[in-house]
């Protein structure tokens, strides 16, 4: 089991693109008119690689990631997982959500089954390989437990590790810590990096929060105000892991100086903060 | 440790005090006997129904009728509710005669149903389900609708079927609601139960009460009342109890909030 949980890392050639989006827009449609949430979108994630989106709050971020999950249809434009166009639901792909969106009567390992059984799959042959998350992330302890027993961030990393139960080939994270006070936030991402680096899961992982962007990702891709669009593709070349100490250095200033600067009140993003 | 104490002893203490007025009113002569009999004749009374066991068929007659009812209404209640919830067309089709027939008084039925259903068990059973049916209905409609969009959407991004959406997400999350109608179909099956004996009935509570009231047999009516106060409470304590164990994770911490480990 836990050799599917740490797949090798193809080295050599460029990896093909598990996830490539091109030109989605989406469009809904209120009573006061139609809103655009998403104006033009493309973005590619190869395999293994660790994507952040950032973004101002109301540009879409969390549209664009139901419409990879395949929650919504898209208005305009593509969306393909492994060169096969997304339409419906998409069992391949692991889901993290803003909350832990967690099963309240349901113990912590049940939960980390969810995706299994939502998939109308016997749970039996997977519990081995979920008890070995929960120890990748620290909870085998917990468990037996229900959800109300454990403490925020214990809850969403259960929500992390069953983003991960049915070994993904994409992990879709939305803003996953951003119900978490700052000192448990900063070190959810540490164990979120240390998790990655085990697994080395392709991540499209939405967020506001700059540091967070340029502690975890690969590449940061800024998205403007609604409509979001891609206004910055950043490659982020620090050495891998990053330790708290990353943070002090003059890259890491130099990266969130230049990123900061998309979402400055005078900048080209006015109004993007709230 | 005081504390508890306190609280028990408390309503204790009122309870005598309340006796002891009671008492002190029907000795002082105020009222006649034979309206307020004294607290000491209507614990005979109820100790000579009980070892006699005069009562014992009509506490079965209308214990038959109030579980019955309450099953039935019940059950149907929540296959209705599931039924409107997942199903628009039928919503729409069903729902406004539902909610005005909410507001009719369903006990303004009781006769209508003696004459179809007899003066036996049937109509209680009828009456009562009825009656059981609508604070059911309410309460798992209301509840079946109230679940977190987030969890339909973890189900549905993994392509999960309605039904099992049904049966994993919205059936728990509803659980709570369930138990609150079922604690007011409880009480109220046992008014459904006692109205149908009054209106027309061989056994049971009710009509003992009525036979009691023509005969001016006051302790005997205390006796039955005092009776259908304590299969009410029991009633409700059980279903309470149930609850408890059923949803267990409501009242421990809410619904997947952030608790300090360790509580509940």
């Amino acid at each position: 089991m836990s050799a599917a949980i740490l797949p090798m890392r193809r080295d050599g050639a460029q990896p093909p693109p598990q996830l490539s989006i091109r030109g989605l827009g989406v469009v809904y449609r209120g009573r006061k008119g139609d809103v655009r949430a998403l104006g033009g979108v493309d973005l590619t994630i190869r395999e293994g690689e660790f994507v952040a989106v950032l973004g101002p709050s109301g540009c879409g971020k969390s549209t664009l990631l139901r419409i990879v999950s395949g929650l919504i249809a898209p208005s305009e434009g593509e969306v393909m997982l492994d060169g096969v166009p997304v339409r419906g639901p998409q069992p391949s792909v692991g889901i993290v959500f803003q909350q832990p969106t967690l099963l309240p009567w349901k113990t912590v390992i049940d939960n980390v089954l969810v995706p299994i059984r939502a998939q109308g799959k016997p749970t039996g042959p997977m519990r081995d390989r979920a008890l070995e998350l929960l120890r990748l992330a620290g909870l085998e302890a917990f468990s037996e437990s229900y959800p109300h027993e454990l403490s925020g961030g214990m809850q969403q990393r259960v929500g992390i590790v069953r983003g991960l139960i049915h070994d993904p080939k994409l992990l879709l994270m939305d803003e996953p810590f951003s119900a978490l006070d700052a000192m448990t936030r900063e070190r959810m991402a540490g164990e979120l990096q240390a998790i990655w680096m085990e697994t080395r899961k392709a991540v499209l992982f939405i967020t506001h929060s700059i540091q967070e962007a340029v502690m975890l990702a690969d590449r940061i891709v800024v998205l403007s105000d609604r409509p979001g669009r891609v206004v910055e593709v950043l490659e982020v070349d620090l050495p891998r892991p990053r330790l708290a100490d990353v943070v002090a250095s003059p890259r890491f200033a130099e990266i969130t100086a230049h990123l900061r600067a998309f979402f400055q009140v005078d900048g080209p993003l006015r109004g993007a903060r709230r | 440790m005081n504390e508890r104490l306190l609280n028990w002893l408390s309503p204790v203490l009122t309870f005598a005090v309340f006796l002891g007025l009671w008492h002190w009113v029907a000795a002082a002569g105020m009222v006649p006997a034979y309206l307020i009999p004294a607290p000491a004749a209507v614990g005979r009374a109820i100790f000579t129904v009980y070892r006699e066991g005069t009562i014992w068929p009509h506490l079965f007659a209308t214990g038959t009728e109030m579980l019955l009812g309450f099953a039935v209404g019940s059950a149907v209640a929540m296959v209705a509710a599931a039924i409107v919830a997942e199903f628009r067309a039928v919503e729409r089709c069903v729902y406004p005669y539902i909610v005005a027939l909410q507001s009719m008084p369903k006990v303004a039925l009781a006769p209508l149903l003696i004459v179809w259903f007899g003066f036996g068990l049937a109509s209680k059973i009828v009456l009562v389900a009825l009656i059981c049916f609508f604070p059911v209905f309410v309460n798992v409609l209301t509840g079946l609708r109230a679940t977190r969009p987030d969890l339909i959407d973890l189900y549905r991004a993994f392509g999960s079927s309605r039904w099992r959406i049904f049966w994993d997400v919205r059936l728990p999350s509803a659980a709570g609601a369930v138990f609150a109608g079922l604690q007011v179909a409880l009480v109220m099956a046992l008014l459904g139960a006692v109205v149908g004996e009054f209106v027309a009935a061989q056994e049971g509570l009710g009509s003992l009460i009525q036979a009691s009231s023509l005969n001016f047999e006051v302790p005997v009516m205390f006796a039955c009342i005092l009776t259908l106060a304590a299969m009410g409470a029991i009633a409700n304590t059980i279903v309470r109890f149930v609850q408890r164990r059923v949803v267990f994770w409501e009242g421990a911490g809410g619904r997947g909030g952030t608790v300090v480990k360790g509580e509940g």
